[in-house]
């Protein structure tokens, strides 16, 4: 029943996979990795040469010292932080996405909460923490609402534009196939928002631990946050390098794993 | 082929049938009272300026827009309950394949919507996988569409417009975006499904070879407001071949359809 021969579709073959030589993958790491060893190197023979204080700037090896001598206390305020930006993570995108969803549905919702999203989203993230704090107390409440808060903006400003992404052709293919609401939802749009969703996600995996320790530098015991100005009010500075390094360590970590899901599940 | 066509006036099996239809958005009037009988098992091209209205008269057809008066018919039938039967299918410039379902899972898709809007949605006699054969991508069926090229990826989409077995296929310059090698092998294909299926087709596009080479007949329209210039009969015999493109009488009509859309 076939009506083309096998080799008849010469013409239009995809252009062939270019793939990276192992070389290029190679220098890839190599050229950044040794640029971060070489600024290290000057780092510490800078601060040796010219005899900088310890407590002004310490040298990599003191903070490196730090973190194996002090290791313990830096995973038992690396954990609170932790778990708080992660929450915050959790919470302020879920609702970003429920909310960019009930946008799309209903203008009416658009009109009558887009301007409050807007307003609370120009509300520097340090003059609200305090009052949050207030609010939930020192305990991790505060500090999860800080991170869903920062959170929230962006991925409901990318996710309504990936609901929105789909092509007026698409949709008037859905039209001709008679889909249903819902069926138009599920098979089409929520899929076309994936890329737009993980952008957004990227953005708040950094940015959620950002939260979590803002809330911490202004009311809380534990925690990244709690230690930075613990540290700095004590002069301890490689503890305070060692904590800011934690701080981003977690950040990469969260970043790192955004990435892996987007690259298993954004697959086209 | 499931009905051969009749041209005897009385008893005429009609695919599409418009009657002084016309379609307006606000003020324009893009279509002006369009009067068209469309056998069963005819191959029409349409021609036409650019902003004519062939569009348009694919997407009244297809119940994407309402006739502002007039009606039109498919099948016997209104436009809406010719949809929710599958009666026809659409092939549009673009493959809109969905960019994360494989081939198949896009052949596949008209299969598994409609159903909650009382579609009763009818399995062809081609299964998905065979569909994928009869456009010649036996293989590729896992591919996703930006692992295909454009020629394939509209070849999916043919597939996919097949899957419901349609008596009507409207197709609005669906290999305008190919270049010449790839189009001229769809056009052959074109031709041979268009055999093998029976279906009824509508083919619009802006190159007046292609359309005489495709078409038995070939409908050109004319712009402001959007009306029916003329149908022109091409009487050359099928299965058309490239090489006959060669011929004065292919040239003949060539000239003769430039003439009407210069005219135009
Ligand atoms: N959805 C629409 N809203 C308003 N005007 C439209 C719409 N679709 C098409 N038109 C107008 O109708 C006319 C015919 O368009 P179209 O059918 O797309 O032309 P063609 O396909 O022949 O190039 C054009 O003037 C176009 O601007
Ligand atoms: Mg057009």
């Amino acid at each position: 029943m076939t009506i083309v021969e096998a080799d008849s579709a010469k013409a239009d073959e995809p252009e062939a996979d270019s793939k990276k030589p192992s070389s290029d993958r190679f220098n890839n790491i190599a050229i950044p990795v040794g640029t971060a060893i070489a600024l290290l190197v000057i780092w510490q023979a800078g601060v040796r040469i010219f005899g900088v204080p310890q407590y002004i700037a310490p040298a990599p090896t003191d903070v490196m010292g730090v973190f194996a001598s002090e290791f313990p206390l830096l995973m038992r305020n690396f954990w609170p932080t932790f778990i708080e930006a992660l929450t915050g993570f959790f919470v302020g995108n879920m609702l970003a996405v429920l909310i960019a969803v009930a946008f799309v549905h209903s203008k009416f919702v658009e009109k009558a909460f887009f301007p409050i999203a807007v307003f609370i989203n120009t509300i520097p993230i340090l003059a609200i923490a305090p009052i949050l704090v207030l609010i939930f107390g020192p305990g991790m409440t505060a500090k999860v609402v800080i991170a869903a808060l920062i959170c929230f903006f962006p991925t409901l400003v990318n996710m309504v534009r990936g609901l929105q992404s789909v092509s007026p052709q698409t949709l008037e293919l859905a039209r001709i196939l008679s889909a249903s609401k819902s069926e138009i939802f599920w098979k089409i749009r929520l899929p076309s928002s994936l890329p737009f969703l993980f952008s957004a996600l990227k953005i708040a995996a950094t940015t959620c631990v950002i939260g979590a320790i803002v809330g911490e530098w202004i009311g809380a015991n534990v925690g990244l946050g709690a230690l930075i100005i613990e540290s700095t009010f004590n002069f301890r500075s490689p503890l305070l390098y060692a904590t800011v390094f934690m701080s981003s360590g977690l950040s990469v970590l969260l970043f790192a794993s955004v990435s892996i899901a987007e690259r298993l599940i954004v697959r086209w | 082929m499931e009905t051969s066509p009749q041209h005897n006036l009385e008893g005429r099996d009609l695919a599409a049938s418009l009657n002084s239809a016309s379609v307006k958005f606000g003020d324009l009037t893009a279509l002006r009272d369009i009067t068209l009988d469309i056998d069963r098992g005819d191959f029409w091209t349409i021609l036409g300026p650019s902003g004519c209205g062939k569009s348009t008269m694919l997407r009244l057809v297809s119940d994407l827009v309402p006739p502002a008066s007039g009606s039109v018919e498919i099948l016997g039938k209104s436009t809406e309950a010719a949809r929710l039967a599958r009666e026809f299918a659409f092939v549009f410039q673009d493959a809109t394949l969905l960019p994360w379902r494989s081939a198949l899972k896009n052949v596949e898709l008209p299969l598994e919507v409609g159903r909650k809007r009382g579609v009763e949605v009818p399995h062809g006699d081609r299964t998905p996988l065979e569909l994928l054969e009869l456009v010649g991508l036996k293989g590729r069926e896992d591919a996703l569409p930006h692992e295909l090229s454009g020629g394939m990826r509209q070849r999916v989409a043919i597939a996919r417009s097949l899957v419901c077995q349609p008596k009507l296929l409207l197709m609005d310059e669906p290999f305008g975006a190919l270049d010449e090698m790839t189009r001229d092998h769809l056009n052959l294909q074109l031709l041979d499904i268009w055999k093998e299926t029976g279906t009824t087709i509508l083919f619009v596009t802006h190159s007046i070879p292609e359309a005489v080479f495709l078409g038995q007949k070939v409908l050109m329209l004319m712009a402001h407001p959007g009306r029916v210039k003329d149908v022109v009969d091409i009487e050359l015999p099928m299965p058309r071949q490239i090489a006959m493109r060669e011929q004065p009488e292919f040239n003949k009509y060539c000239g003769k359809l430039r003439k009407l859309l210069e005219e135009c």
